[in-house]
């Protein structure tokens, strides 16, 4: 809501040296949120009147060059040559010339100039050239008669009008309204308050022989009150005045026609939306009823609009004419041959006009008012006004007013004397909580310890104790409220799941990684890009109804597209190294299909099967840990050649992170996209007390193909697991202090011989399993593969340590133990020792 | 050479001489003085005090006197030969330093070489920057509540205080799951974790709730369709708007400086009632570029207070549908965009830095926020 501060002066007496940011800073302190103070048609210096006396037309050039003789009065100078390259005036009229001197809005000096040949000195200006409209295909030209040549354009048009741009609260409909802003600037310097808009103007009589027209409504929950004036006669030419079109420019609404622009001056100045119909394009009464099924309107905006058995319209004999308090129909719309109108004001229902509004996609300044809940009362007196003003500016005659209303169901509420004080903290006594609540215009009768509130027509957001505090409160000012810190009973700090995940992220940045947050939308192409098989889990997406793309309509199912596209990026930007990891989480719809949840109340706790119900007709989310890592992980520099980061590096990363959050992890070979088939290992999880190991992740080089699809260097890994399965399992896992001996290690170191297909990990365990109790640690050191050790054969070499708790090793259990590994391995995969 | 004289040599020995042996200790420690270097003064070691330098020959003959001299002479070639003993010694060790020095020289470096051989990680600000948040409530007593990102419409408007029909869930552009009767959204703000935690946590709770959430905006400078608040809920007997201001006083204070304080401005939430707007207190310019154009501030814009999020005291109607006892316990609530709190708190001007995964970003805050 835009709000020229003169306007609002009209309502309430601000002291003279109120600017508009004094008053912004007093609105803001009162709950109203002012954006920005503006200033429109900012001028400064000679902006006058002048008569055009002569045109020539300049004709030489591309475009047609007028240079025109314009008297601007004696005491500016007589008569000025002046170029101008509009043509929409003729000799005679009346313009705004800015002189030489002049300074227009956007700092724009106006001098007197040489151009088309000519010296133009000064400028005949439009209206978008003085901030005072959009209309910027011609001059602006005056009324004849309206002004003197000569006379200060500032005495006819308002410059340097300040306006306040107020974001409303949807609880706060009173404030789009001038009338409603005013009153809280009444609040904000303690003035009295006098609502003129409940004044009823002063119409002269109806005329005998003309009958108003009848209306009424079918549904008094959808429209409670319905009123009509009928206004004949009046003169379809007569123009929209200055001052008025002015005000709705600086209001933010366009001039249309002078019907429609009164009818948007009352509302705005009221906050009752009217609705002018032609009265000779409609036939019989208005009602206002439910749309019938199939029936259909073309609303003003030209669009035909199917309407549904719950939309209100305003209908005559031949059916809706008009959405009611969203917007008109064509078929009665105003036009320049109108003489006979009939004005609608009524109140309608907030979610009625609300769910209309948003069914038909159609938001109007009527709209918004209705959904945020109009005065109830003003409904005849703003149509009276309208009445009056059309009178004023377009002639005819009312023929009086008819109209239907509900019985007033009137609320009041029960507010107990110290809540203010008790929500607040800080002490407020009963007479100022009943003067605050008494001057936003409610009615206070007191009641023992309780006050008995009814609150104003204007202020139906006014239904719970609370609302009554808060007005107390902010008119008392939040800046009074007092600062203490409450005491909240011990906690118990972050939950183990919250640790663990805390921890997760830093192990993932101690093995070099980055985090990024990727946005979690998805879709086919980027399941395409990543080799997802047709038929694989990760292709069922939750998928969104409204997605801001749609290439990506769904809710990631994995990370892996998400971070590939942050790899992508870097190495777009010339990133090197790219390393980056997220922990973020992912969805699967439930198995049998999408579920509606229940639809709970709110006057109570819902039950927990109620509850259980709801939650159980979310999709599945689950947090997963992912990583991309291209480009050398080591860098290269004087110490040597860098090393890229390979398949082991994401192995070594995954497992590291599990490792230290408590787990074991296996790892063995998968064929699973987006990974390499050949160097991907599937994550599971060991000791774990289920039959089979979970798997809970992959981890290894990328496919060729997606790292091509990608844009990314070969060779680029990944790694991604199910973090939330990790942490549910590692809850509660404390580090148990290690044993180790200080009796002397002994080291051996076997090379064992094995089918080239052998796994590494598998004969490892197989060792570790035939050297007994005295193995302290076991580890890879080197594989071989070459003539020496035959075709088809593989050689891998294991440093072994032994130590027992209390003695040091004797020679021949050393060698037993290292035997039976030996043994263990010859037996397990036909190994034999290298020598 | 003299065989042993166990009874009586009338032959003195010449190499006994006291003149020489004082000569041939001179001669020593002078050669070991001269010694250059470890292997000269082994070669001067081997010359002067080894098996067939003099000093080491005058010992041998001492056998050989008279018993009577033997005491004099011992006396006499011992002392000689402790003295060598000692400068020797003395050289050996300067020598040996000079050496080490040498060699600690020689096998200098240049330290300016770069040194990065391998990647550092670092965690985005956001999460660091919420979780130094979380802990400033966690020290306080508060615990972390969570919830699904993916929500029911119950818990992220009605249970709210947002009716199906309320205004304000048009402000909020929602993110509706299959279709937009489904019932099921993306959360539109952190505010569900709320509802979740009264009806799952006994009285009294004091919770922090931070996490994503979702809004159909598009990417631009100051707008991200993906983006983190934090939110705080307590809920008492006896809580006031007072303890609000105070609690946010304190997070201001913990987060932005000591003494900065909060200011709260009436506005309208559906979920709190009273309801309020957050502001903080500049912390780069603690209100004095206020009207003074000499000194303008362009973290606040000169206006003494940046907008932080939004506040208010529980509206009954919500503790109504979680059933709690709204007579008895009363409650505040805020919350507050981290992606704001971080573009101003680190001097952010684009959030697109944000979302766009550039390592760099990320690299340039660490592991803390």
């Amino acid at each position: 809501m835009r709000a020229p501060i003169s306007w609002l002066r009209e309502f309430v007496e601000l002291p003279a040296d109120v600017s508009g940011r004094d008053l912004a800073a007093a609105l803001i302190a009162l709950g109203l949120e002012v954006e920005t103070v503006d200033v429109v048609a900012d001028v400064a210096g000679p902006v006058v009147v002048g008569r055009v006396n002569e045109i020539e037309l300049l004709s030489e050039f591309k475009k047609p060059i007028r240079f025109c003789q314009v008297d601007v009065g004696e005491a500016n100078g007589g008569v000025r040559g002046i170029v101008c390259g509009a043509t929409n005036f003729e000799v005679g009229d009346l313009v705004v010339v800015a002189l030489p001197g002049a300074v227009l809005p956007g700092g724009f000096e106006i001098s007197a100039r040489q151009t088309y040949g000519r010296t133009s000195d000064g400028m005949i200006c439009s209206a978008r050239e003085l901030d005072l409209g959009d209309d910027h295909n011609g001059i602006m030209v005056l009324a004849a008669g309206s002004a003197d040549v000569g006379r200060a354009a500032s005495e006819l048009l308002s410059f340097g009008e300040e306006v306040l741009d107020i974001a409303v609260t949807p609880d706060r409909g009173y404030a789009l309204s001038i009338r409603g802003i005013a009153r809280e600037a009444a609040f904000a310097y303690q003035l009295p308050f006098t609502d003129k808009a409940l004044e009823l103007a002063d119409l002269p009589a109806p005329q005998s022989d003309a009958v108003p027209r009848g209306c009424g409504f079918e549904d008094p929950h959808a429209c409670d009150v319905f009123t009509l004036r009928t206004i004949v006669d009046v003169d379809p030419g007569a123009q929209t005045p200055l001052w008025m079109s002015q005000r709705l420019l600086a209001a933010g609404m366009r001039p249309v026609s002078l019907i429609v622009d009164i009818t948007n001056y009352v509302m705005l100045e009221t906050g009752q939306p009217l609705h002018a119909f032609d009265a000779d394009r409609v036939s019989g009464d208005l009602v206002a009823r439910r749309a019938r099924a199939g029936e259909q309107l073309e609303t003003l905006d030209h669009v035909v609009r199917d309407l549904d058995p719950e939309d209100l319209v305003i209908a005559d004999d031949s059916g809706p004419l008009a959405l009611a308090g969203t917007m008109g129909g064509v078929t009665s719309e105003i036009d320049d041959r109108s003489r006979n109108i009939l004005l609608e004001a009524a109140h309608f229902d907030p979610v009625v006009v609300a769910r209309m509004s948003r069914r038909h996609k159609l938001s109007s300044e009527a709209s918004r008012r209705f959904e945020r809940g109009v005065d109830r009362v003003v409904a005849p007196y703003a149509s009276g006004l309208a009445a009056s003003l059309i009178i004023q500016l377009a002639g005819g005659h009312s023929t009086g007013l008819t109209g239907e209303e509900a019985p007033l169901d009137q609320h009041s509420i029960s507010l107990s004397a110290d809540l203010p004080a008790r929500v607040a903290g800080m002490p407020i006594d009963a007479d100022t909580t009943i003067s605050s609540l008494r001057a936003v215009g409610c009615d206070v009768e007191i009641a023992d310890e309780s006050l008995v509130v009814t609150a104003p027509s204007w202020r139906p957001d006014l239904t719970d104790p609370a609302d009554l505090v808060e007005e107390v409160i902010r008119l008392i000012g939040y800046d009074h409220i007092p600062s203490r810190l409450p005491s909240a009973p011990a906690g118990r700090g972050l939950t183990s799941e919250q640790a663990l995940r805390r921890r997760a992220s830093r192990d993932a940045v101690a093995f070099g990684l980055t985090e990024v947050l990727n946005y979690p939308f998805i879709g086919p192409a980027d399941l395409d890009r990543c080799e997802i098989p047709s038929d694989d889990p990760r292709r069922n997406l939750v998928v969104l109804a409204n997605p801001l793309s749609d290439e990506q309509p769904g809710i990631r199912t994995t990370l892996l597209p998400g971070l590939l596209n942050a790899a992508k990026r870097n190495a777009a930007r010339g990133a090197d190294s790219i390393a980056v990891f997220e922990t973020g989480a992912v969805a699967f719809p439930l198995a049998g299909g999408p579920q509606v949840p229940p639809r709970l109340p709110v006057d109570r706790r819902p039950s927990d099967a109620e509850l259980n119900e709801l939650m159980s007709a979310l999709p599945t989310q689950r947090r997963h840990l992912g990583a991309v890592l291209a480009g050398p992980i080591e860098r290269r520099g004087w110490w040597g050649t860098g090393r890229n980061a390979q398949w082991s590096d994401a192995i070594r990363a995954a497992v590291g992170i599990i490792d230290d959050l408590g787990l074991s992890v296996a790892t063995d070979a998968a064929d699973f996209l987006p990974f390499h088939p050949g160097r991907c290992a599937v994550l599971t999880l060991t000791s774990q007390s289920s039959e089979v190991d979970p798997i809970v992740g992959y981890a290894g080089e990328l496919h060729p193909r997606v790292c091509a699809a990608w844009d990314l260097p070969p060779r680029t890994c990944a790694f991604e697991f199910d973090l939330d399965m990790v942490i549910e399992l590692a809850t509660g896992y404390v580090p148990k202090g290690p044993e180790f001996y200080s009796m002397p290690v002994a080291k051996e170191d076997v090379a064992l011989v094995v089918p080239i297909g052998t796994s590494a990990g598998a004969v490892a365990d197989s060792l570790s399993r035939g050297a007994g109790p005295l193995l302290e640690s076991i580890r890879l050191f080197d594989v071989y593969e070459g003539p020496q050790v035959g075709e088809g054969n593989k050689s891998l070499a294991f440093s072994l340590r032994f130590r027992a708790a209390d003695r040091t090793l004797g020679v021949d259990e050393l060698t037993a133990a290292r035997d039976a590994a030996i043994d263990a391995v010859a037996a397990d995969f036909g190994a034999t020792l290298r020598v | 050479m003299s065989a042993p004289n166990k009874e009586y040599d009338p032959v003195e020995v010449s190499a006994l001489d006291p003149a020489a042996i004082d000569a041939a200790q001179q001669a020593a420690v002078a050669a070991f003085a001269a010694a250059g270097d470890l292997d000269e003064l082994k070669a001067a070691r081997i010359e002067h005090s080894g098996d067939r330098s003099a000093l080491a020959l005058a010992n041998r003959e001492i056998g050989a006197l008279p018993p009577a001299a033997k005491a004099e002479a011992g006396q006499r070639v011992g002392k000689a030969r402790g003295a060598v003993k000692q400068a020797l010694e003395a050289r050996q060790v300067e020598l040996e330093a000079d050496r080490d020095a040498r060699v600690l020289i020689e096998e200098s470096v240049d330290v300016t070489l770069p040194v990065d051989r391998q990647l550092l990680g670092s965690r985005h600000p956001l999460s660091t920057v919420s979780e130094r948040l979380a802990d400033v409530f966690v020290a306080m007593g508060y615990e972390v509540a969570e919830g699904p990102e993916i929500e029911a419409e119950w818990f992220n408007f009605d249970a709210l205080n947002l009716a199906p029909d309320h205004p304000a869930r048009t402000m909020q552009d929602t993110f509706f799951v299959d279709s937009p009767d489904s019932g099921v959204v993306l959360r539109t703000h952190t505010s569900p974790v709320q509802i979740r935690a009264l009806l799952e946590r006994d009285l009294p709770v004091y919770v922090v709730c931070p996490g994503r959430v979702f809004r159909t905006d598009e990417l631009d400078a100051t707008h991200t369709p993906v983006f983190h608040q934090i939110e705080g809920l307590a809920v008492d007997e006896g809580i006031t708007m007072a303890d609000l201001k105070g609690t946010l006083d304190h997070l201001a204070a913990s987060v932005f400086g000591e003494g900065l304080v909060t200011r709260l401005r009436p506005s309208y939430f559906p979920f709190t009632e009273p309801s309020a707007e957050l502001d903080l207190q500049c912390f780069a310019c603690r209100g004095a570029s206020v009207n003074n154009p000499q000194a303008p501030c362009r973290t606040c814009g000169s206006e003494g207070w940046i907008e932080w999020g939004g506040c208010g005291m529980v509206n009954p109607r919500v503790l109504q549908a979680c059933g709690i006892d709204s007579d008895r316990y009363s409650g505040f609530a805020f919350g507050m965009g981290l992606e704001r709190t971080l573009m101003f708190r680190h001097d952010i001007t684009d959030m697109r830095d944000m979302v766009e995964g550039d390592m760099r970003f990320s690299a340039a805050f660490g592991m803390e926020g």
